[in-house]
């Protein structure tokens, strides 16, 4: 076995992480995907490009996000002792706003004129919306007609920044459909059009640079734990989708054998159940669909399955390519949790730690809450708390059976 | 001589562009598809585009993404889209049979599976919608290997710096796309095709077929007299679903409906160089 210096230095310069990754797309696009690849190339050698995305970072998102002890969780736990990277304290309320601030700098250095993304919790449409809003730029929102109806409040924030909300009704009505659309949108409106995408997925240099963007989750997170506690965790965790916030952890430790990496993808109904999860690494196998190779779900043909979740941010049937070759290397752990997992876990960190959590995080939380007390209480777990529940309140309600419409 | 390059050939020696007419492979059920598949060349079909089915087909607009859902919903499979070119072949040696989708299903078939049994069956070229000449050797080089041409699209953003590397490993025809968007959307401009293609034709010796966007003979005829095709697919769809009962069955009538639409749009392709001569 070929052993690794480092798990940090991908993608080739063909956009692959081994197997996975790559540029599967129309020819329409190609010449926009190289382009835009020089645009970010460029980018990241330009010390006016970081100061400017830094500046934004810390006045307009609120960045540092904080890394927070928690205690009462920790001890109801009984084991290892937990903290939580607050990335749900950033402006708009999660991670996504790390992502939509570089490539909004990114699409007006190109001389973009109009933005369009796909969002399936909404989180990444309002924080689209958000920069549109920032920078005086038209936004165009792509979103499946089932997530409307289950993100309201987003939805209605996404109006209120301005953005122009395009319901999807193919397939199921959730994020492949949503991506679907904006392709074809991108397709359509080459010149002026940037696309904006949420996760770090699509194709090259999509999951590069939406993990550079993210990585100051990691990179804050590893000198927090340093300044608090005089070492590195012994665990990381994170919730995966697309992947964006989990890459975004993981990747300024992914060089250190002590730190283990867990990564929750969404059990759904149970892995069991066909079609009801949408846990693409530890339940699908590997495709090709929105401009690269990644695990999928997929039935026997090769038709994408839309997957379930009880969380809109983790439905969707593929993941970042980043996420597929550190499985198959074994670098990264990938473990599903269900619905009902993360209802509970949501519910647990809301009356413990007076922290109302996203749907998306609650995944990781039921993980952390299996993994914690295995674990000595010398022992240090950092997880990504990446998004707040705000958005998630009817949805809950509903689940729980109570009725506060 | 392969019956792509001997085909376009015979239409050139006839002063006329190729009709090249897309349909989904089992679209709305495998018994009409078959069908129509067959009524096809009588119609006046030169080439026969037959889409394989897929859930996330991102470049198409609503008809054929709508004829993909009927086709799966129709239990339509790999294998069962080659069993349909076999049955084609065993009636017809001679019209070419260009397989046309995205790489996952082939993916998931297997690659090598899939060319083997493509060659097997009969099948004369291949477009896959998201491959790129980037990725030539996951399918366009073994493709050629078994004697299948790999079909590829140019495109408006396709600028002549870019071109050779299109072109490259490109055979049996050039499908130029003719707008920027998907299939079955906007109108093309005839003027601005024809820029297009004779751009093209200055780097290449292949036939160029023009499509995405063509519904009538009257653009059949205008795009025909620069181009050595025309591609029509959104329009037949369209016709296929235009007769479907309110189940989304088909009727008796479905496929003469799709046929008597090929006639019309062949028969514009062959006024196309009369118009121009005059």
């Amino acid at each position: 076995m070929n052993v690794q210096n480092t798990y940090r230095s991908g993608p080739d310069e063909r956009g692959f992480f081994g197997l996975y990754g790559g540029r599967f797309v129309a020819e329409t696009l190609m010449p926009l995907i190289l382009s835009l690849e020089e645009a970010y190339e460029a980018a990241k050698k330009d010390p006016a490009f970081a100061a400017e995305l830094e500046d934004l970072s810390t006045h307009y998102a609120g960045r540092p996000s904080p890394l927070y002890f928690a205690e009462r969780l920790t001890e109801h736990l009984g084991g290892a002792k937990i903290y939580f990277k607050r990335d749900e304290l950033n402006h708009t309320g999660s991670h996504k706003i790390n992502n939509t601030l570089g490539q909004i700098l990114l699409a007006r250095r190109m001389g973009k004129t109009r933005i369009i993304a796909e969002t399936g919790a909404g989180q990444h449409g309002v924080a689209t919306a958000t920069v549109c809003a920032r920078f005086g730029l038209p936004c165009v929102i792509y979103m499946g007609a089932t997530d409307i109806e289950r993100q309201q409040p987003n939805v209605f924030r996404m109006k209120l920044l301005g953005a122009e909300l395009i319901p999807v009704t193919a397939g199921n009505g959730t994020l492949k459909d949503a991506m679907n659309e904006a392709l074809r949108d991108w397709v359509t409106n080459v010149e002026d059009t940037y696309y904006l995408i949420g996760t770090a997925a699509g194709p090259h240099p999509y999951p590069a640079m939406v993990r550079d963007f993210q990585s100051i989750i990691g990179r804050e997170a590893r000198e927090q734990i340093v300044e608090r506690e005089g070492r590195l965790p012994d665990a990381i965790v994170a919730c995966i989708g697309g992947g964006s916030n989990a890459i975004g952890l993981f990747h300024p430790f992914l060089d250190d054998p002590t730190v283990a990496i867990y990564g929750v993808e969404a059990g759904g109904h149970g892995l069991d159940v066909e079609n009801g999860h949408a846990a693409s690494m530890t339940g699908g196998r590997p495709g090709v669909l929105h401009g690269n190779r990644t695990y999928l779900l997929q039935d026997a043909e090769g038709q994408i399955l839309e997957g379930h979740s009880i969380s809109a941010g983790l439905d969707y049937p593929g993941v970042g390519p980043e996420h597929s070759w550190l499985k198959d290397s074994g670098r990264v752990t990938y473990v599903p949790a269900t619905d009902r997992e993360a209802l509970d876990a949501f519910q647990l960190l809301t009356k413990i730690e007076g922290i109302i959590p996203a749907l998306e995080p609650a995944h990781a939380l039921a993980y952390v809450t299996k993994l914690a007390p295995t674990m000595a209480k010398d022992q240090i777990i950092v997880m990504n708390l990446c998004g707040r529940g705000d958005k998630d309140i009817f949805n809950v309600a509903k689940h729980l059976g109570m009725n506060i419409g | 001589m392969t019956r792509i390059a001997a085909r376009f050939a015979a239409c050139a020696a006839e002063g006329r562009p190729a009709l090249v007419t897309f349909v989904t492979a089992g679209d709305p059920d495998y018994d009409t598809s078959l069908a129509i598949l067959k009524g096809l060349p009588a119609a006046g079909a030169d080439v026969i585009e037959l889409g394989m089915p897929f859930s996330d087909p991102m470049a198409e607009g609503p008809p054929i993404q709508r004829a993909s859902e009927r086709a799966l919903r129709g239990g339509q499979t790999m294998d069962r889209t080659l069993g349909m070119v076999r049955a084609f072949r065993e009636g017809d040696a001679n019209t070419p049979i260009v397989l046309m989708g995205y790489y996952n299903p082939i993916y998931s078939y297997g690659n090598e599976r899939f060319l083997a049994a493509a060659a097997a069956a009969g099948v004369d070229g291949l477009i896959v919608v998201d491959l790129p000449p980037e990725a030539d050797d996951e399918l366009c080089v073994p493709a050629m290997k078994h004697g299948i041409n790999f079909i590829r699209l140019a495109t408006p953003t396709t600028d002549d710096k870019r071109l050779p590397a299109v072109l490259n490993n490109t055979s049996g025809f050039v499908y130029y796309v003719s707008i920027l968007g998907i299939t079955g959307t906007a109108s093309p401009d005839t003027s601005k095709v024809a820029t297009a293609v004779a751009r093209i034709k200055g780097h290449t010796t292949l036939p160029v077929a023009v499509g995405f966007g063509v519904k009538t003979a009257v653009q059949a005829a205008a795009l025909g007299r620069t181009a050595d095709g025309v591609v029509v697919g959104s329009a037949l769809v369209n016709a296929i679903a235009g007769t479907l009962d309110s189940a989304g069955k088909a009727r008796p009538e479905t496929p003469a409906a799709v046929l008597g639409l090929v006639s019309e749009l062949a028969g514009g392709a062959r006024l196309a160089r009369m118009a121009a001569a005059e």
